[in-house]
């Protein structure tokens, strides 16, 4: 009996621990690809390099950093105020039916695969922008829309839960004081949730920038230092989609250690983000 | 000047309600416009037939299988993987040390993006071990990328499970072992099912993971080992490279079917096993 229960709780201890290993495992074998080539070149001139021409052996990914953290910021500025009212409309305002109806749509919204909002995104808002805004249409802004969709889902949830969190007291003493419903939500609601909604704000900045395959369709891919939000970019993450179907040698590296930089700009979003929800607690 | 406070509760409350509605109206569009176009292209030989012309005739059957064969490995592996970590979480550890480290990693696989999964796929499944493009590769791929999905939500699941079975388990001489598989298990098995049907869900939808490490065969899979793509790699190099906007548009109206089902199917799961433990 008591060798079964060693033997049960060590085959568990053993699956969790070989789950966190996968962690390290992508950590290692990331770095160990991607190391070489930002030795070769120099890590300053890996980052901010102007030049990507992996057939002349030019390696810098400084116009897919600006890329990723325009397109990232474009994603924010248009999708976080859309997702935190949403959030406050579900907990505040929706009436039961429509609440119903909400929260699987926005499940539905985070299921669906982000090569068809890609897909979407180039039949619509591609040549929206073209027309209306001028350009080639393929651009920072036709990204930031599509991600500023895609990000609500995370957004959204993780809002509603801090809100959701609070003391009932909150609330009723905000009422009791002769306070509106908006104002309630403005000057003790929202303060109060604070904390889960910048995790929210993080975690959805997380999402947008790891996107790959929406915004591959939609921004261009060019390799440029872009002057306006209508101008075609590259991000990181796209780099690494359109070009690792062929590369060998040097060229192969150079999209690792594109990988590295990305895995570390998540590592510190991610970390930051618990480390917020885990001191409210 | 100060605005009358009725008033800005009538402002922010029409504006709420409009963000809110905005969004609904985008999520409608967009399932309403592809499966406008998709669904007339899905019958019985798009289902069943393979591709042919680098996708321009014939159906998806091919894409259809190795999706399936993809999400069965990635399944195999990561549901007693996730599960055993969720029993090891929430059974046997403290707030403390051990609990921070699997759960600060478990949370940062949650984060990782997913061109990321497919870098160290390629890297480490089909060079490293040589398993070449493969079902295999892209499964296990996906097995380590689904697994936070699983270990979040098998640890709710048993989390919440009423500490009251656990005593009157104990109580009856139960160990620990027989606890957890007889009064804990039964118990947490619908929040453990959501959780594997929402992996399900990333596995059918993913494809920038999967493009790195499954290939791109356009043939009928015949082995773990065979190369192969996922509905939503064929879906992307159809849309891409505009082979056929037909069959991309009927590919697409398959996958949204697909997952809406699979919320559908979560859905219902929680909801029973919300309604059973309250």
């Amino acid at each position: 009996m008591k060798l079964k229960e060693n033997i049960s709780k060590y085959i568990f201890l053993t699956l969790a621990f070989s789950s966190i290993s996968a962690l390290a495992l992508i950590t290692v074998f990331i770095i160990i690809n991607g190391v070489p080539i930002i030795a070769e070149v120099g890590i300053i001139n890996f980052i901010f390099g102007m030049s990507w021409a992996p057939s002349h052996g030019e390696y810098g990914i400084f116009p897919m950093i600006i890329g990723s953290v325009t397109v990232t910021l474009g994603a924010a500025v248009l999708g976080v105020p859309i997702g935190v009212c949403c959030a406050i409309f579900l907990t505040e305002f929706a009436p039961p039916t429509l609440s119903k109806l909400f929260r699987p749509a926005i499940q539905l919204l985070a299921g669906i695969p982000s090569v068809v909002y890609g897909f979407w995104g180039l039949l619509f808002i591609v040549p929206f922008i073209r027309n209306f805004f001028g350009g080639p249409g393929l651009s920072i802004l036709a990204g930031s829309v599509i991600l500023a969709i895609m990000v609500l889902p995370t957004v959204i949830s993780i809002t509603e839960v801090s809100i959701l969190a609070l003391p009932k007291q909150y609330r009723e003493g905000a009422l009791a004081l002769g306070m509106t419903h908006w104002q309630t939500i403005r000057s003790v609601i929202l303060p109060s949730a604070k904390s889960g909604i910048v995790a929210a704000v993080i975690l959805g900045i997380g999402r947008a920038i790891g996107e790959t395959m929406a915004v591959i369709m939609v921004l261009g891919n060019a390799v440029a230092v872009p002057e306006s939000i209508l101008d075609p970019v590259r991000t990181l993450t796209t780099n690494i989609g359109i070009e690792m179907g062929y590369a060998s040698g040097t060229h192969r590296q150079a999209l690792f250690a594109t990988g590295i930089v990305l895995f570390i700009i998540i590592m510190v979003l991610n970390a930051t983000a618990q480390y917020i929800t885990r001191k409210k607690k | 000047m100060r605005i009358n406070p009725k008033v800005s509760e009538k402002i922010a409350k029409v504006l709420i309600w409009a963000a809110a509605l905005f969004v609904l109206t985008v999520l409608f569009a967009i399932i309403i416009y592809i499966l406008y176009k998709g669904l007339p292209m899905i019958n019985w030989s798009f289902l069943t037939e393979i591709p042919r012309n680098m996708g321009r005739d014939g159906g998806i059957a091919s894409a259809i299988v190795g999706t399936l064969l993809v999400t069965t490995v990635a399944l195999v592996l990561a549901v007693p993987f996730g599960i055993g970590t969720a029993f090891y979480l929430a059974e046997y550890t403290r707030e403390g040390i051990v609990r921070r480290i699997i759960r600060f990693s478990a949370e940062s696989l949650a984060g990782i993006p997913s061109i990321v999964y497919g870098l160290f796929g390629f890297i480490f499944f089909v060079m490293y071990l040589n398993l070449g493009w493969s079902v295999l590769s892209g499964g296990l791929t996906l097995a380590v990328m689904i697994l936070p999905t699983v270990i979040r939500t098998s640890e709710e699941a048993i989390r919440a499970v009423p500490d009251s079975y656990r005593e009157v388990s104990f109580s009856l001489g139960g160990t620990k072992w027989q606890t957890i598989i007889k009064a804990v298990f039964p118990s947490a098995i619908q929040g453990i099912s959501n959780g594997i049907i929402l992996g399900i869900g990333r596995c059918v939808a993913e494809t920038a993971a999967v493009m790195l490490t499954a290939g791109g065969a356009l043939r009928m899979a015949s082995s773990l080992f065979s190369p192969t793509r996922t509905m939503a790699v064929h879906f992307y190099i159809l849309a891409r490279e505009g082979i056929s906007m037909n069959n991309a548009y009927g590919t697409a109206a398959l996958l949204i079917i697909l997952i809406f089902i699979i919320n559908v199917v979560a859905n219902a799961l929680v909801n029973r096993f919300t309604a059973k433990n309250k």
